[in-house]
């Protein structure tokens, strides 16, 4: 979609322009076009894609299910491996995992859209009646804290619930969901999935969720840990790094993941104050998530600026892509030296330096972990250290998610950790 | 250019592509549409003494592959439901437009003499170059005593076939077979006792293409309810290849001309059945998909076909695959093939293991190599050569049957050590 100048201004976006600028950035498949991708699949065996699925989803299977039109058995191994199977259809990096593993890739073809077919899937079974696909074991009679509504949180909480236990979730935000819910590019989660997918999540019952409340945030550690038979923290890593460079403080220098926020929860995205010249710093998908949502904003240039070299980026190349194919100029091996009103300075791996118009400058250089609120807990490398069943150094205390150390850094991850952390949990409870 | 002129049964065609008897060569616009397109012939949708038929709504049911392409085709519509001297008017203004195509009259009677000649000598008074029996077809006419009901009954099907050669003087006519009937040679056998110049098959195999779970009928389906119907297209090729190499191969059918229907969708399938005996081709499937333009690549196809294979006429290969074609009793059981995985073509679906683990010899092993990857071999000493890796492997080239030089002379089953009745044994 292009960026069309502001009729009165020339400047900006019409807020028609803008609604349409969010909307679902890759379109669902409709049936036959789900059915002919499904057939493209080789049905592998012990399939190198599955492999590549931090929640190791039967990919070939639920593939299989769509061509016999099976849908909601199809639905029912995704879910069962990852049950937000939903949110990683459309926002996994599926370039850097599934997808990049198909081995159609070695029959020089493009590989299967895996992760818009498993979006297929499950939509059609949340669209079709809303009932949950799972049910609970026989009440256990213990219950489980969570920290967090976020991936991980949610993950724990469902799975736990599946095995026979009461779950409580300790949210500081008003809404579940964490970065599906805040973070997460608008286009990438249109038509309010966020939140559909964690009522169809909490379908399954046994979950409540009390809001506005977080470690140090009216509840303790000890306290939850008397309360409950176990807990889960999966509370990821809220406090965002400091630059530490002059001008920092001022104004018009905002976290990126601020800026996304105030963008998701916006009922009309073209109220979103955005800048004329944006710069944004880092080079990860929330940098990229930010940079081509300001342009979609209407920002006239979008810049984004990453210290080292391109190939050094974690934002795939799928990401640098539509950066680029949304008008985004990328720039590389230069680092923010220093803020003023109107402009952002930058000194370059060779020391000179060059100075960039800026009204907007957006920070997306990572988080670190908020550990004062954890206590005792061992901490490990700036996250929880958790054992390989996510159990922290508080016996009945887990940990997953962006908070520990697992492996990559994305929903998938999140999830896998909550239900693995469960599956742990409920040994834990039952004395197993 | 090849020379793609060619005889079929005592007709003279420029090319061996015909339309068969079907809803594409059923009035005076299709089959004009189809000359223009480059068709060498057309048998004319069946012909029945008035009044016409009356037809059912709907017709078609499909059996699809994986990507939703057609592999078959099922009908329950019956011969032409329109005016028998309008069809007749019709086929005398296109035999004076395109005198150089072909049409075959295609007909079908009740089994009473008068009805038979009365039909086929007003046909014939419209210059068609030959007659075709519809003896086939397996639905609805059969239940009126007609069509398949006549061709699975040897003695009717030379009865018929004599009624007609009776009137058609020196008019080539054609049987045109069921393939619903335990052995094609005993029909076609009957067809030749009847002075049949040649015999078309197949005819369409009886079918339900499949059932709709919601309503609980079959497909197509009519009001609510549905009934079997005659199969065609793709899916079909194999039984008609079969049944051709049998008329061809039999010495007693061997003198009729063939003209070969199942499946023909591209010039490759018409080799095919040229290659086992049949003169010429008819196709109504592929013309029904896609239109009549595909006979430009059927023309275009065969003739370089026959260019590289230095082919000079239609002639020159047919029936060259029946030297080759024989029973199984008369195969080298000495010969041996082993599979053999070319693994700088392999993509690691594991698709060639699982299939011989589970639907074969255990013979396709698993190993590990470096950055997580599978190697798949084949173990010689389990592997019978049976082909299914080859068939199910996705990248073509990768698997590669390798024959095994044993050194051993080609032996037989009658002459074979193991078999207890060899060499005139009881």
């Amino acid at each position: 979609m292009g960026f069309r100048p502001h009729p009165s201004t020339g400047e900006g976006l019409t807020p028609r322009q803008i609604e349409d600028n969010f909307t679902d950035l890759t379109p669902a498949l409709n049936a036959t076009q789900a059915h002919v991708e499904a057939a493209r699949c080789l049905y592998c065996y012990d399939a190198p894609c599955i492999k590549a699925c931090p929640t190791a989803i039967d990919i070939p299977t639920f593939i299989h299910q769509i061509r016999t039109e099976n849908l909601k058995g199809s639905a029912h191994t995704i879910l069962s491996a990852n049950i937000m199977g939903g949110t990683c259809g459309r926002a996994c990096p599926t370039e850097i995992l599934c997808e990049e593993a198909c081995v159609l890739n070695a029959r020089g073809e493009e590989p299967v859209k895996i992760g818009a077919l498993q979006r297929h899937a499950v939509e059609a079974l949340m669209a079709k009646d809303g009932t949950h696909p799972f049910s609970r074991a026989a009440a256990s009679g213990k219950t489980f804290g969570v920290i967090g509504a976020g991936p991980a949180g949610l993950s724990f909480a469902h799975r736990a619930a599946m095995l026979g236990h009461d779950v409580v979730v300790y949210e500081a935000k008003p809404k579940p969901g964490g970065l599906n819910e805040y973070g997460l590019a608008a286009y990438k989660m249109a038509n309010d999935f966020a939140r559909r997918e964690v009522e169809f999540l909490l379908g399954i019952g046994g979950i409540r969720i009390e809001y506005g409340k977080a470690l140090g945030k009216g509840v303790a550690l000890a306290e939850l840990r008397k309360r409950h038979d176990a807990v889960f923290i999966g509370a990821g890593i809220g406090a965002t790094n400091a630059l530490g460079i002059p001008g920092e403080e001022l104004r018009h220098v905002r976290d990126a993941l601020d800026f996304i926020e105030e963008l998701r929860q916006a009922k009309d995205k073209s109220a979103v104050k955005i800048g004329r010249d944006v710069v944004v710093i880092g080079g990860g998908n929330t940098a990229i998530d930010a940079a081509v949502q300001a342009k979609r904003l209407g920002a006239a240039n979008v810049t984004l600026v990453y210290r080292r070299g391109e190939e050094n980026m974690s934002a795939t190349e799928w990401e640098r892509d539509l950066a680029r194919t949304n008008g985004v100029v990328i720039r590389t091996k230069a680092k923010p030296v220093r803020f003023d009103t109107g402009s952002a300075t930058f000194e370059q791996t060779d020391s000179k330096q060059f100075t960039l118009p800026a009204d907007m400058v957006l920070k997306a250089i990572g988080q670190k972990l908020d550990a004062v609120a954890f206590g005792a807990l061992k901490i490990e490398g700036s996250k929880i250290a958790v054992d390989p069943n996510f159990q922290s150094s508080i016996p009945g205390v887990f940990a997953g998610g962006d908070c520990v150390t697992s492996g990559v850094d994305l929903t998938v991850q999140a999830v896998q950790d909550g239900k693995l952390a469960a599956i742990a949990a409920d040994k834990f409870v039952r004395g197993g | 250019m090849a020379d793609l002129r060619c005889t079929i049964g005592g007709v003279e065609s420029v090319n061996p592509f015909w339309l068969a008897s079907a809803p594409p060569t059923d009035k005076y616009i299709n089959v004009k549409r189809a000359f223009e397109a480059g068709w060498g012939g057309a048998v004319w949708k069946t012909l029945g003494n008035d009044p016409p038929v009356v037809n059912a709504t709907s017709r078609y049911g499909v059996h699809r592959d994986q990507a939703r392409g057609i592999v078959g085709i099922n009908n329950i519509e019956l011969i032409s439901d329109r005016p028998l001297d309008q069809n007749l008017r019709e086929i005398e203004q296109l035999r004076r437009e395109y005198p150089d195509r072909v049409i075959i009259g295609s007909l079908m009677a009740p089994i009473e003499e008068q009805a038979w000649k009365g039909l086929a000598a007003k046909i014939l008074n419209t210059g068609v170059q030959g007659l075709e029996l519809n003896l086939g077809c397996p639905h609805g006419m059969c239940e009126r005593g007609m069509g398949s009901a006549v061709g699975q009954v040897p003695e009717m099907v030379e009865q018929t076939t004599r009624w007609v050669k009776e009137v058609a003087g020196n008019v080539p006519v054609f049987t045109k077979l069921t393939p619903n009937i335990t052995d094609i040679v005993v029909p076609a056998e009957a067809a030749r006792k009847g002075g049949a110049d040649g015999v078309a098959l197949i005819n369409t195999v009886n079918s339900i293409v499949s059932v709709d779970l919601d309503s609980m009928a079959p497909r197509p389906t009519v009001d609510g309810r549905g009934t079997h119907g005659g199969y065609c297209g793709t899916a079909v090729k194999p039984i008609a290849l079969n049944m051709v190499q049998a008329i061809a191969r039999d010495p007693e059918t061997a003198p009729l001309a063939i003209s070969a229907i199942g499946g023909i969708m591209t010039w490759r399938d018409a080799a095919e059945f040229i290659a086992l005996g049949a003169q010429g081709v008819q196709v109504c499937t592929a013309a029904m998909l896609y239109g009549f333009r595909i006979v430009d690549d059927m023309i275009a196809g065969l003739a370089n076909f026959m260019e590289e294979r230095q082919y000079r006429s239609i002639e020159d290969f047919r029936g060259r695959a029946l030297r080759n074609t024989v029973d199984w009793n008369d195969l080298n059981l000495n010969f041996d093939l082993k599979a053999f995985i070319h693994q700088d073509m392999c993509i690691e679906c594991g698709r060639c293991h699982i299939a011989c683990e589970d639907g074969a010899h255990q013979a396709i092993r698993i190993g590990a190599a470096p950055g997580g990857h599978r190697t798949f071999t084949v173990d010689n000493s389990e592997c019978v050569g049976c082909n299914l890796c080859l068939h199910v492997c996705p990248v073509e080239g990768c698997i590669e049957m390798k024959p095994v030089a044993n050194g051993l002379p080609s032996v037989s089953w009658p002459n074979h050590p193991l078999n207890p009745l060899r060499n005139g044994g009881a």
